[in-house]
């Protein structure tokens, strides 16, 4: 027997003994009930009392969410000169050391102008529309590896440094705070829209569509991915016998 | 070439047929044609006719024949920075019917697979709500109101690296961004209710227990349709690479919207426009807006075989096959083209057709050896159909990286290869 079998069988007789007055439930409900009691004291829930009222310790503990109108903002402070210093130390080996990226990691800063280009740079700066994303994302999944690992001061230092990259703010004595930050407004902020494909592409709704001599000619080849080149290879791939 | 005559007629035909082939280029050996030999697939005795093979429990959990070890995901790793921030394939090209092994399920992390010990667990649901309500995994396995579904889920970037041109040889990397499963779980509605969503409520927030703590904003009019907290994938418990041991189930919605390893949702009355809806999975537009909540997947499909990974082997009877799908409802039809989009016929679909799930279709044809452009388009109960890259350049341009839905073509050479082109 397994050493978490036998824990099993341990708490099956702890709980046949705390619910030896009740009226034979379930072997299975003997365990879920003694798992829950030395959880905590929680109140249960709702009309089915399956699952129990979370308590507000443990509704801060996860309810770290930031919102575009800086509801969930934490109270702390930051400059871009203190930012600098941690994101050198914690982000450059990654998104370099002005935020331009290295090799394929984000670009966090510049490419003002480009998203009509042919080749878009899609930055806090040039695409992001809010800066709670910001603080949000960092705060969450930064640094890649060891996340959750900065402080509210820290992050708001970090946040305020990705904008002095990005021309937002532009003094680096600046204070970034739970205050100020959802008062700032990020450059491409209006050019976002809801879906709307039902309208703009209704055309693709078609009853029925052409089924013989739908093209006047003959269809010619205009690009092949063979010339591309950059399809794994397929060692183990099928031959033809 | 493989030399499988027997003295029936039949066979003998079929022969034939594999020796013009030959003769065609396909393959060489032509000589042997002259005399058939017994094929000794027949005639000798195979050890596994002879000796006794492995007994039960050899393999407590079973896996495919070694002869199958090739069929594997795939990734392409000039794509991203780190395979813990990542993205493999699907080897549709591999696969039949309409679900899709657990195994062979693509994988997108964003930190890397998060290994959730069950027991430690848990599921908060707060908010907008009456009471905020924290289940285990055994709560959530005790819930009335447990359902089956299969469903598709597609990243809404598969297809994403074609925008500019065919790019990548095989459909697993071309459309392999997919996965068809059956999943077990309690509906969404059920909980919210439990916990009682309150009257100004309008989004939902799901939010994983990964180093990347994912997160998307949800409709909560979607929460109350048809999402559902999936514990089981394929009748067994979710793999750990799909969220193992909780994930969100968003019917015909972008695959990022799937949260694995949920742990929360929160009730609120606006989005919170995450990192993964603003500056990722946002459709840039080639006048410089960009189109977001661009949840649904719309209608697709893709011929599976022939393609560059299954390429074409014999002459005379070969048998077309490939999976359509779409996110507002189900397949109503697939067509599928062989000379480029000039002349469709309407494919066979075989197997369930369901809501938001993938279908099977077949076209059994006669190939002599000419060259074919080889189309599908996946009509959906919503009427909309397919369109052509073409078409949906005319409308995106070829920044938005996320739903390309466009026709894919392959075009067969007369040996029988596949490759990914582009056509007028």
């Amino acid at each position: 027997m397994s050493k978490s079998a036998k824990f099993a069988g341990l708490s099956l007789v702890a709980a046949a003994a705390l619910f030896a007055a009740t009226a034979a439930p379930s072997v299975a409900q003997h365990k879920v009930a003694a798992h829950d009691a030395g959880k905590s004291a929680g109140k249960s829930a709702g009309k089915l009392g399956v699952g129990r009222v979370a308590l507000p310790e443990e509704v801060a503990a996860w309810d770290t969410d930031v919102r575009p109108d800086g509801k969930g903002l934490p109270p702390g402070k930051g400059t871009a000169k203190q930012g600098d210093e941690i994101f050198q130390a914690q982000c450059a080996s990654c998104h370099g050391e002005f935020g331009q990226g290295v090799g394929r990691w984000p670009v966090l800063a510049g490419g003002l102008g480009t998203l009509k280009a042919e080749r878009p740079d899609k930055t806090v700066g040039s695409y992001w529309p809010d800066v709670s994303t910001v603080y949000d994302y960092i705060q969450r999944a930064m640094p890649f590896g060891n996340a959750r690992s900065l402080s509210h001061d820290e992050l708001y230092a970090v946040v305020a440094y990705i904008l002095m990259m990005n021309d937002v703010i532009k003094d680096e004595n600046f204070e970034l705070n739970a205050k100020n930050l959802a008062t700032i407004k990020l450059p491409n902020a209006d050019n976002f829209f809801d879906d709307d494909r039902e309208v703009s592409e209704k055309a693709f709704w078609k009853k029925e569509p052409c089924m013989k001599n739908c093209k006047a000619e003959a269809p010619k080849v205009l690009g092949r991915a063979a010339n591309v080149d950059v399809t794994p290879d397929e060692k183990s791939g099928p031959k033809v016998d | 070439m493989t030399d499988n005559s027997s003295p029936t007629a039949a066979s003998r035909r079929s022969f034939l047929r594999t020796a013009a082939f030959a003769g065609a280029g396909l393959a060489t050996g032509a000589a042997q044609a002259q005399t058939p030999k017994p094929d000794p697939a027949i005639t000798e005795v195979p050890d596994w006719t002879r000796y006794l093979g492995p007994g039960v429990q050899n393999a407590p959990y079973g896996s495919p024949s070694k002869f199958e070890k090739h069929i594997v995901r795939q990734d392409v790793e000039w794509l991203t920075a780190s395979r813990e921030s990542s993205v493999n394939f699907t080897p549709l090209h591999a696969l039949d019917g309409v679900i899709t092994p657990s195994g062979l399920c693509f994988e997108r992390h964003h930190s890397g697979v998060a290994e959730v010990d069950p027991a430690k667990h848990r599921l908060m649901i707060h908010g907008l709500v009456d009471k905020p309500l924290v289940f285990t995994m055994e709560d959530l396995k005790r819930f009335p109101g447990r359902i089956n579904h299969a469903y598709f889920l597609e990243c809404a970037a598969n297809s994403g690296m074609e925008w500019r041109g065919a790019q990548l040889n095989g459909c697993q990397f071309t459309h392999g961004m997919i996965h068809n499963v059956m999943y077990t779980g309690v509906p969404l509605k059920l909980l919210l209710e439990e916990a009682g969503v309150k009257p100004n409520a309008k989004w939902l927030m799901m939010e994983g227990g990964d180093a990347a703590g994912m997160n998307r904003s949800l409709p909560l009019s979607k929460g109350l349709d048809d999402v559902l907290i999936a514990f089981a994938m394929n009748g067994e418990a979710l793999r750990p690479e799909q969220g193992y041991p909780l994930r969100a189930v968003i019917p015909g919605w972008e695959g990022n919207l799937w949260v694995k390893w949920l742990r929360r949702i929160e009730v609120g009355d606006e989005p919170w426009q995450a990192r993964e809806e603003t500056s990722k999975y946002t459709d840039l537009l080639a006048d410089g807006r960009a189109r977001r909540f661009t949840f649904i997947m719309d209608a697709k499909s893709v011929v599976t075989n022939p393609s560059p990974q299954a390429p074409l082997k014999h002459k005379g009877r070969n048998v077309l096959t490939g999976v359509a799908w779409s996110g507002r409802g189900t397949v109503k039809r697939v067509d599928v083209s062989m000379d480029g989009g000039r002349n469709w016929q309407t494919a066979r679909i075989d197997g369930p057709v369901l809501d938001k799930s993938m279908v099977r279709f077949y076209v059994d044809f006669d190939w002599n050896g000419q060259e074919l452009m080889i189309q599908s388009r996946a009509m959906d109960s919503t009427g909309y159909v397919q369109p052509t890259k073409a078409e949906l350049r005319k409308v995106r341009g070829v920044n938005s990286i996320y739903h390309n839905n466009g026709i894919q073509t392959w075009l067969v050479h007369s040996n029988g290869e596949a490759e990914n082109v582009e056509i007028s």
